[in-house]
C-alpha cells in the first residue's frame, strides 16, 4: 500500500514543482521591487522580449545561424576526431604515431587559446568553426579509441573464425561494438560545442544569438541578454534529447537501454 | 543442410606447441577418421584447449605437421566452425541474423532451418539479450551447423550451462551429428559428456596422448552400467587413481 506521497510524486508533472515555484517566486519578487529591474528582469518581461522578436521574425535567423555554427564546427571536429579514434583505435602503429601528440594537444584547454586563434583567423567565422572543432574533437576521439579497444575480443575472435575479415568485420563487429562508447563521445562533445560557441560568439559576432546578445548589452535590454541565454540553455537541452533518442534507437538491443 | 558430405578426416603427426619457455603440447599424434567424434579430456591445463585452436587454426604450431583433409592447416577454413564455451552472439543483430553469419552466401531459409534443428525457430526476431544462456548456446549450435561444416571444433560449450540443460544439449549435439556426420572434436572436463558423446575419448597428459579410448556402446548413448563402466575407467585415468584389484567389469551387463 504505497503513500498517498510516493503514488503522488510519481506522476509527471511532480518534478516541476521546484522548478516552477522558483520562476513565480523570481517573478513576485521581480514585480515587487525587491530585485531591480536592471540587476534580472522578470520572466514576464524575458517571455515579451520573446513575443516581439518572434513577431519580428528576427529570432529565428538567430538561432538558425548560431546552430549552424555549432553543427558545422561539431561535423569538422567530430569527424577528425572520429576518424583519428578509429585509426588509433584499430592500428597500433598508428596509435604509437598519432596519440602522443594527440594528447598534448588536448591537455591545452581550447579556450584558453583564443587570443592565438584571434590572431591566426581573426574574428570572421573561421575562428569561431575552429574553436568549435578543436574543443569537440577530443572527447569524440577518446571514446572512439576507447569502445575500439573494448569491443569483445571473443566477438573478434568468433568473427574470423566465421570468415568475417577487414570492412565486413569492422561493419558487423568492431563499429557497433564500439558504439555505445562513441555515443557517450557524442552526448559529452555537444556540451563543450554549446559552451565553445557561447564564448566564440561572445568575442564578436555580426550574427547570431552572440550578437542579439551583445546588441542587447549595448541598449541595456537586459530581458533579451537574459532570453539568451535561455535559448543557449534550450538549444543545449534540444541537442542532447536528440543524441538521447538516437542513443536508445541505435541502442535498442541492449538490455539496459531498452528499460529507459 | 545436406547430409552425405565426408567430415574432415584429420592427421596431427608430433605436434608441438610453446609458448615462450612453456611447452604445452608436445609431439603430439592423433588421427581422426572422417566423421568421427572425439572427446579431448584432461586436467585444466593440459593443452587441451591449445589443441583445438590449433587445428582451428586460431593458432601456428611450433613443431610438428597439423594435416587436415590431406591439406596443411594454415588458417581459418570456411568448412571448420567452432563452437566457444560463451555463445559469441552478436548482441546488436537478432537471432536470425546471427545464425545468417555462419552461412556462407546469407542465405534466409538456411538460416531458419538451422534454427529449427535446434527448436528456436520462433525466436528468430528476438535480441541474444532476452535469450537464457542455454538458448543463447543453442542458437550458436544452429550458426554452427547453418554452413553444413566438415568439421565442428566444441571447445568446453556446455561448461556454463546448468546440468539439465546440459544433458539436452548434449542429445541435440548428438542427434544432429548423427544426421549430418561431420568430424567433431569435443573439448570437455566432464569425462560424462566425452562417454556420452564421442566415438573415441583421448586423454592429454603432459602435452601428448595418454589414453585412447574407443567407446564401443550404441547410439543414442543410454546412462547404463556400461556408461558407468567407460565413465569409471577413464575419469580414474585422468585423476591418476590406481584401479582397485578386487574391481572386475561384468562384461554380459553391456553390449559392445
Amino acid at each position: 500500500m504505497r503513500s498517498r506521497w510516493t503514488q503522488l510524486s510519481n506522476k509527471a508533472w511532480f518534478v516541476w514543482i521546484v522548478p516552477a515555484g522558483l520562476v513565480i517566486l523570481w517573478q513576485i519578487l521581480g514585480q515587487l521591487g525587491w530585485i531591480s529591474t536592471r540587476v534580472l528582469p522578470t520572466p514576464a518581461a524575458v517571455l515579451e522580449a520573446l513575443i516581439a522578436l518572434i513577431r519580428s521574425g528576427q529570432i529565428f535567423g538567430y538561432i538558425g545561424i548560431s546552430a549552424a555554427r555549432a553543427l558545422i564546427g561539431f561535423a569538422i571536429g567530430g569527424g577528425i576526431g572520429f576518424i583519428l579514434g578509429l585509426l588509433n583505435g584499430m592500428f597500433p602503429l598508428a596509435e604509437k604515431l598519432i596519440d602522443t601528440s594527440v594528447q598534448m594537444v588536448r591537455n591545452i584547454p581550447h579556450l584558453a587559446l583564443i587570443p592565438l586563434v584571434i590572431l591566426w583567423f581573426g574574428i570572421g567565422e573561421e575562428a569561431k568553426l575552429f574553436l568549435v572543432a578543436l574543443g569537440v574533437a577530443f572527447p569524440i576521439y577518446l571514446n572512439t579509441f576507447h569502445g575500439i579497444r573494448t569491443v569483445d575480443p571473443g566477438l573478434i575472435e568468433m568473427g574470423k573464425v566465421y570468415g568475417l575479415r577487414g570492412l565486413a568485420l569492422f561493419r558487423k563487429v568492431i563499429l557497433p561494438g564500439a558504439l555505445p562508447s562513441i555515443l557517450v563521445g557524442v552526448r559529452f562533445a555537444l556540451g563543450v560545442m554549446w559552451v565553445t560557441l557561447i564564448v566564440a560568439e561572445t568575442i564578436s559576432a555580426d550574427s547570431g544569438i552572440g550578437y542579439m546578445a551583445m546588441n542587447a548589452r549595448e541598449f541595456m535590454q537586459m530581458d533579451v541578454v537574459v532570453l539568451s541565454i535561455i535559448l543557449y540553455a534550450l538549444l543545449g537541452k534540444l541537442s542532447d534529447s536528440i543524441a538521447k533518442g538516437f542513443e536508445r534507437w541505435f541502442l535498442q538491443w541492449h538490455p539496459s537501454y531498452r528499460k529507459a | 543442410m545436406t547430409t552425405g558430405i565426408a567430415g574432415y578426416p584429420l592427421a596431427i603427426q608430433g605436434l608441438s606447441k610453446s609458448f615462450g619457455s612453456v611447452k604445452v603440447l608436445e609431439k603430439l599424434n592423433l588421427n581422426v577418421k572422417s566423421g568421427e567424434f572425439i572427446a579431448i579430456v584432461g586436467r585444466s591445463g593440459c593443452g587441451k584447449s591449445t589443441l583445438l585452436r590449433l587445428i582451428a587454426g586460431l593458432e601456428q604450431p611450433t613443431e610438428g605437421t597439423l594435416l587436415r583433409d590431406g591439406q596443411e592447416v594454415t588458417g581459418i577454413d570456411p568448412e571448420t566452425r567452432v563452437l566457444f564455451q560463451d555463445a559469441r552472439l552478436l548482441p546488436w543483430k537478432k537471432v536470425l541474423e546471427n545464425v545468417r553469419i555462419g552461412v556462407r552466401d546469407g542465405n534466409r531459409e538456411s538460416a531458419m532451418e538451422a534454427l529449427r534443428m535446434v527448436g528456436l525457430e520462433e525466436k528468430a526476431n528476438e535480441w541474444p539479450g532476452v535469450l537464457s544462456g542455454g538458448q543463447r548456446q543453442r542458437v550458436a549450435l544452429a550458426r554452427a551447423l547453418a554452413g553444413s561444416p566438415r568439421l565442428l571444433l566444441l571447445d568446453e560449450p556446455l561448461g556454463a550451462l546448468d546440468a539439465l540443460t546440459r544433458i539436452e544439449m548434449q542429445d541435440l549435439i548428438e542427434r544432429l551429428w548423427l544426421r549430418q556426420r561431420f568430424s567433431a572434436i569435443l573439448v570437455t572436463h566432464d569425462v560424462s559428456e566425452a562417454v556420452a558423446l564421442a566415438d573415441r575419448v583421448v586423454l592429454l597428459k603432459d602435452g601428448h596422448v595418454a589414453l585412447n579410448e574407443a567407446i564401443t556402446l550404441p547410439r543414442p548413448r543410454e546412462r547404463d552400467s556400461g556408461f558407468a563402466y567407460f565413465e569409471k575407467l577413464i575419469l580414474d585415468r585422468v585423476m591418476e587413481r590406481e584401479p582397485s584389484s578386487s574391481y572386475e567389469p561384468k562384461i554380459a551387463s553391456f553390449s559392445i
